[in-house]
């Protein structure tokens, strides 16, 4: 029952507005000094499959493609409790689109070895494509789920909780399988554990490169890109807030209403 | 020349928003490039829906027929498309981004080797591309993605793009597709659909959302939004603070995983303005933030500000608008 975790290291996507910045060349989010997360639905992602590892056993790996300063995020899922950790790094991928992405993470779950659930978050920061999870379990010929915020397994197969459009659907599906997790309260991550983290901190991550994995390299890099990503420019926010006073908060409600009055929005 | 295959959702006559939103994309694509727009229905016949869709702004309606289409099953809807894009000879496949899609339109493409975007927000035809603009980190960026290289699949992000104006009595052909699938294709199954509480507006349809974040501190306060939603008509929407801490159903949650929601008024309270929620609701035409801290980025949003403790300023102010809308 060996689970691998998908998570992508980026940075905090709740900076403040003013320290946002774009490269011009690259249209790529500067880096500066900001701070380096692990995208917030895949830390539900390894919490859920903490829990899972809680009921059923089996080996967690967290997988990380990135730049080689990922090995912070793969630590850190360790540090959750993960028992492993592989950073795939490597210059030619860089650039890659989602479907370079995809084809590289199944190589890299091939390599670490059988594995029966495959999870990643369900949108990451960043481009926020969603498209990562379906297109993997695509390069592995495997079912998928998306927007799963639970699982139990029940003879050979999970049943699974999939958000939809006003609740969600109890599904059935087969083992091996890959899907995207997403956020309730039944798997808020957890903290770490000080000893979990100098355990970590112990621990070493394998950096792969791309000539370990047996790629097909024409699909990765930026010259595999399907799609030509022509430009990326802020958008500029109408940011003037008009502030409704008073001296009470009754006053204040009575203002509010009539401003909304006053600009016939009601 | 353009030729564009959009596939409706299994709402059934009339044809929902999602789908003629997707239908209105399609049909100025079309014009703009003399192409043609199809609608794949997956399931078969539905009495109604084709004199709607054409109205809406196909050319021409696809009944696809098979009994694994006719309940939701995305790996049958995946299979489907699969050989239908090919033999139709669409370059241009759209559908709207729901839960379906978000499952169906990456396979799609991958087994097609065809580019994909997800959300659009808008498209156009420029000189033998057709591009797709998007929403990037959050909705702090917009990105143009430009296909030279047909078919490229796109889901269109609901409430961005509006329908075309009803075509009424406008012609159309109707024609009956048949593809080959097999009970073994469709590998998931929904053993049961729960559909959480709404009282009153569906949030997507909603003209006002009320919504609520972390600053609420709990599921009661809720009830105070919704007594201000009953009062504008509106709906309850809720931040992933709130969703995540289990006051509010997950399909409350308005933002970049939850709900894309634009009505005309959006008041938020005890929200903070987390990138991830302003991405749901920052195209509202009016937002109104009511907050304890002046420093919460939703002022930053927000075109009518109150700061103070909601608990203090709502039942006044319900209590306003209520004379104000009996008046």
């Amino acid at each position: 029952m060996n689970i691998v975790v998908c998570i992508k290291q980026i940075i905090d996507p709740e900076i403040p507005a003013e320290q946002f910045q774009l490269d011009p060349g690259s249209k790529r989010q500067v880096r500066g000094g900001l701070a380096l997360v692990i995208s917030a639905y895949d830390q539900n992602a390894v919490e859920v499959a903490l829990q899972l590892r809680e009921k059923t056993g089996g080996k967690i790996t967290a997988l990380n493609l990135g730049e080689p300063e990922a090995k912070g995020a793969v630590k850190s899922a360790m540090g959750m409790g993960v028992d492993a950790g592989v950073l795939v790094s490597d210059p030619v991928l860089m650039g890659s689109d989602a479907f370079g992405v995809a084809h590289v993470l199944a190589k890299a779950i091939q390599k670490i070895g059988p594995a029966d659930r495959i999870l990643t978050g369900c949108v990451s920061g960043g481009t926020g494509d969603k498209m990562v999870g379906p297109l993997l379990a695509e390069e592995l010929g495997l079912p998928y789920l998306s927007f799963v915020s639970r699982f139990e397994a029940k003879d050979g197969k999970v049943i699974g909780r999939r958000l939809v459009e006003d609740g969600y659907e109890v599904v059935e599906a087969p083992l091996p399988l890959v899907a995207s997790i997403i956020s309730d309260d039944a798997n808020v991550p957890r903290y770490s554990k000080l000893k979990d983290i100098m355990a970590a901190a112990r621990k070493t991550v394998p950096v792969w490169k791309a000539v370990e994995l047996g790629l097909s390299m024409a699909g990765v890099g930026p010259r595999g890109r399907r799609l030509d990503v022509r430009d990326v420019a802020l958008v500029q926010r109408d940011s003037r807030c008009e502030l409704v006073t008073g001296e009470t908060p009754a006053e204040q409600a009575e203002r509010l209403a009539t401003r909304l009055r006053e600009l016939k929005v009601i | 020349m353009v030729d564009i295959l959009v596939v409706a959702d299994a709402q059934g006559a009339p044809p929902s928003r999602n789908t003629l939103e997707v239908l209105g994309a399609a049909r100025r694509l079309a014009d703009d490039t003399q192409g043609a727009v199809k609608v794949a229905v997956p399931g078969g016949v539905v009495e109604g829906l084709a004199s709607a869709l054409f109205a809406g702004g196909a050319d021409q309606v696809l009944w696809v027929e098979h009994p694994l289409l006719a309940r939701p099953a995305p790996d049958a809807l995946v299979a489907a498309l699969t050989q239908l894009v090919p033999q139709l000879g669409a370059q241009v496949v759209l559908m709207a981004d729901d839960s379906r899609n978000r499952d169906v339109a990456p396979r799609v493409a991958y087994r097609l080797q065809a580019g994909l975007v997800t959300e659009a927000t808008s498209l156009s035809a420029e000189a033998g591309a057709v591009v797709f603009r998007r929403q990037v980190y959050g909705g702090r960026c917009l990105a143009e993605i430009a296909a030279t290289r047909f078919p490229v699949v796109g889901t269109v992000k609901p409430r961005s793009v509006a329908p075309v104006a009803e075509r009424v009595g406008h012609p159309g052909q109707e024609i009956r597709a048949s593809v080959t699938l097999d009970a073994s294709m469709v590998r998931i199954a929904v053993l049961q659909t729960v559909a959480e509480e709404v009282r009153g507006v569906k949030l997507e349809n909603a003209r006002v959302v009320v919504s609520g974040g972390r600053g609420l501190k709990g599921p009661e306060p809720f009830r105070q939004l919704q007594d201000l939603a009953q009062v504008l008509k509106g709906a309850v929407g809720a931040t992933r603070a709130a969703t995540d801490a289990g006051w509010v159903p997950v399909s409350w949650q308005v933002g970049q995983t939850g709900k894309t929601v634009s009505p005309d008024l959006y008041i938020a309270v005890g929200i903070s303005g987390a990138i991830q929620h302003l991405a749901g609701m920052s195209g509202s035409k009016t937002i109104v933030a009511i907050n304890t801290d002046p420093d919460a980025p939703i002022f930053k949003v927000a075109h009518l500000g109150v700061v103070g403790d909601f608990k203090a300023v709502l039942p006044p102010f319900a209590a306003a608008l209520k004379g104000m809308l009996q008046a």
